[in-house]
């Protein structure tokens, strides 16, 4: 049976945070590409940053969230991406974070969305979806993720994994 | 003192980097820092103005927020 979802890569800060995590050499043989991540920032920040390519060119995000009280939607465009675990909220938990990019190594203008939760002992925790665009018809060879806000870190144990979604 | 580092994966080799940043990575951080900042307060100003707005206009109308959000469903 031909593998349709396959884990092409996996990257960790490890034991000590790191800035960014990065995937280089993103191999065009796929269809589409998911990105899951499991991650905390290490400062009180609230969002992960995404580039393509390694090209500071901003993304257009149209996303809507709900916190358990209320839900509000907005356009960013910039580098806020997808809301991540700030580091002031309970301790030892991380939130969990889907990016999925079709076509990613086609010639067209690059969507993708986002789907990411968060989770707190307390009286707020959002939850996200998100579709946002990258208006660079190049295909895809490297993402990374971070936090924009200056060098704040994405704290330990934080992981993400690519894969590799085949249409046949 | 070390700059942050990176974490950088070859999705081909499987290798593994961790990369110190350089001087001019930490300040393009820096400036980006700032600037994510500033809008973020700008954001929030916005939202503080719409919500004393609000609250006048539901003072204006003589309704509370509940009653509202019913009106308006």
């Amino acid at each position: 049976m031909a593998t349709t979802f396959e884990l092409i890569a996996s990257a960790t800060t490890g034991g000590s945070s790191a800035n960014s995590l990065s995937f280089t050499g993103i191999p065009a043989s796929y269809t589409d590409l998911c990105l899951k991540i499991s991650g905390r920032l290490a400062s009180n920040d609230n969002y992960y940053s995404i580039k393509f390519n390694g090209a500071s060119t901003t993304v257009g995000v149209r996303t809507i969230r709900g916190n358990g009280s209320g839900t509000d939607s907005e356009n960013w465009s910039g580098n806020y991406i997808a809301i991540s675990e700030p580091n002031n909220y309970t301790a030892n938990v991380y939130a969990s974070t889907e990016f999925y990019i079709p076509n990613y190594a086609g010639s067209t203008n690059k969507v993708f969305n986002v789907k990411s939760v968060n989770e707190n002992n307390s009286t707020s925790a959002f939850c996200q979806l998100a579709s946002g665009l990258w208006s660079n018809t190049a295909a895809i060879t490297q993402i990374d993720i971070g936090n924009i806000t200056g060098a704040s870190d994405l704290a330990a144990y934080t992981n993400a994994y690519l894969y590799g979604v085949k249409n046949a | 003192m070390p700059n942050p580092t990176r974490v950088e994966i070859n999705c081909e080799t499987k290798e593994e980097l961790i990369i110190e940043l350089t001087d001019a990575e930490v300040a393009e951080l820096e400036e980006a820092r700032v600037a994510a900042e500033a809008a973020e307060a700008e954001k929030e100003t916005a939202a503080a103005l719409k919500a004393e707005a609000k609250a006048g206009l539901l003072a204006r109308l003589g309704i509370t927020a509940e009653e509202a959000e019913l009106l308006l469903s």
